[in-house]
């Protein structure tokens, strides 16, 4: 579809790009900040160096794998005009260069796998871990991101709606980080010893680039400078206070305190719920899932505690639970217009039947095909540092580099 | 000359300094330290109560003649206290025989140079 460039939405869409990029550093900081001093820079790299790793393997075939037209029965995409980008450099789509459009889908393929780092932090090797991502990108993302979002991608046809990636970005990465987390088993002293973060400034500033960049995320989703722009970043904003402020009302009932930690998680619920729905509820709707997921979220860091399996910084509890019931409860909430919109053989029971179809199949391609690329890693390259290793921490053992120079007397 | 190393709350640092000048004791030197002791403080993290394995403390290291032993550890105890009868962590004193001082400007020994 060649065309004029519409300079608004152009613009729009290369600001949303910059935000979605703001998140990587923005994840690096959040996660950084809550490992021990000696894994800081270990971990902050596994955010970045998605950067590296999908930067290249996304213009190359990643683009081809999603947004090109289904092949072999629909299960990946393909188009020989993305490979390495080469049929792109005058195209132009709805008013938009499509290499914005490419650059903009490329952010979600890269921030996706980093989140799933939280839950296997302080304890994989760099090499494993970039193996892991590269495996997870081709059999994970690409085809899930083809049939939610590609050209007639099946779970687009059945009308899943979804639209910044509730099912392709935080429950595909939710439930890979529960099933990588539970491959690789519990730190070395996990739940025993206490494992503190080495920095909550760090984390709260990354949480606040977090929540800045999620509006280029969700509003930038749209794929336009319009109504739904404004929409989608209403709801984002609104979201994301209200799981805010839902977590707080939680831990001061029931503690008597309200922690920073406790704040920037519930701002996450708010922003991971309102992702998938952004787009089609109203602001009481993005108020009561925000509030929901917190509580979610909320109980499901408690059941983990119970359990006993180690999500180092609670991807599962808060991507995977909240952005399920964000990809479910939306149903609920849908704007009149919108039902209207869709015609009177629109059901709520119909719609809801096709989220539970497009959560259950992101859960089952995440958790299999991680646990097989796990298994995949361990006997190849090695995922999972030796105890000496994980010991001695990621900074000194696979960098050889200090992430705080503090103690140092020269 | 004794060496007193007393260990106290952080929070209780300004009180035990402004203390020990106010008794005419101002040469002391303060570090930050970790340790176990009796006292178990948690912390909150992401509604989990978790209790650190080594717990911050404030280290007060005061080179003292033996004439102001006594009211140092006097000052020290009394200002480091967080309740009228003291808590559980609020910290030791220990006193250790100290052989020398020497001051590194004028290369002065004994008691004096403290």
């Amino acid at each position: 579809m060649n065309g004029e460039v519409d300079a608004g939405t152009t613009a729009w869409m290369l600001v949303s790009t910059a935000l979605v990029l703001l998140m990587i550093p923005g994840l690096a900081m959040f996660y950084g900040g809550l490992v021990r001093t000696k894994n800081v820079l270990g971990t902050m790299m596994h955010s970045f160096v998605p950067l590296a790793i999908i930067g290249v393997l996304w213009p190359v075939v990643g683009y081809a794998l999603t947004f090109g037209e289904g092949i072999l029965g629909g299960v990946i995409g393909w188009n020989s005009d993305y490979f390495l980008l080469m049929g792109i450099d005058t195209t132009v789509t709805n008013g938009v260069p499509e290499y914005v459009l490419a650059m903009f889908q490329g952010k979600f393929a890269i921030i996706t796998p980093a989140l799933i780092s939280g839950a296997i932090a302080e304890r994989v090797y760099l090499r494993g871990y970039s193996l892991f991502i590269v495996l997870w990108f081709l059999f994970v993302y690409a085809p899930l991101c083809h049939w939610v979002w590609g050209p007639g991608g099946w779970l687009l046809e059945r009308g899943l709606i979804d639209l910044a990636g509730g099912t392709v970005i935080h429950v595909s990465a939710g439930f890979s980080a529960l099933a990588a987390a539970l491959f690789l088993g519990r730190r070395k002293g996990y739940p025993d010893t206490a494992m503190l973060p080495n920095n909550l400034v760090m984390t709260m500033m990354g949480a606040g680039l977090l929540w800045v960049g999620w509006f280029g995320f969700n509003a930038g989703s749209t794929v336009q400078s319009g109504m739904d722009t404004a929409r989608a970043l209403t709801m984002t904003q609104i979201s994301a206070a209200s799981g805010a402020l839902t977590w707080l009302i939680i831990e001061a009932l029931e503690f008597r305190r309200a922690t920073a930690l406790g704040f920037v998680s519930g701002i996450l619920a708010g922003l991971v719920a309102i992702t998938p729905a952004a787009g089609v509820v109203h602001p009481a709707g993005a108020l009561v899932l925000g509030a929901i997921s917190s509580g979610a979220c909320y109980l499901a860091l408690k059941a983990k505690a119970r359990l006993g399996y180690d999500d180092s910084l609670d991807c599962f509890g808060i991507h995977g639970v909240g952005s399920g019931l964000g990809v479910l409860l939306l149903v609920f909430f849908i704007r009149s217009e919108w039902r209207a919109a869709a015609g009177t053989d629109w059901t709520v029971t119909g719609q809801l039947v096709t989220q539970i179809i497009g959560v259950a199949t992101t859960i089952v391609l995440a958790t299999v095909g991680t646990l097989l690329i796990c298994l995949l890693v361990e006997k190849t390259v090695g995922f999972r540092l030796s105890d000496r290793e994980e010991k001695a921490g990621l900074d000194h053992v696979v960098h050889g580099e200090t992430g705080y120079g503090l103690m140092n007397l020269n | 000359m004794k060496m007193i190393t007393a260990i106290i709350r952080g929070e209780r640092l300004d009180e035990v300094r402004e203390a020990l000048v106010a008794a005419g004791i101002s040469r002391i030197t303060v570090s930050r330290c970790t340790g176990h002791g009796r006292a178990v403080e948690a912390g909150l993290y992401r509604g989990q109560e978790t209790v650190p394995n080594l717990t911050p403390r404030v280290r007060l290291d005061i080179a003292v003649n033996d004439e102001f032993m006594e009211i140092t550890i006097d000052t020290v105890q009394r200002a480091a206290r967080t309740t009228e009868a003291g808590s559980i962590g609020d910290g030791k004193i220990f006193v250790t025989e100290l052989l020398l001082c020497v001051r590194i400007s004028d290369g002065e020994r004994g008691g004096g140079a403290i």
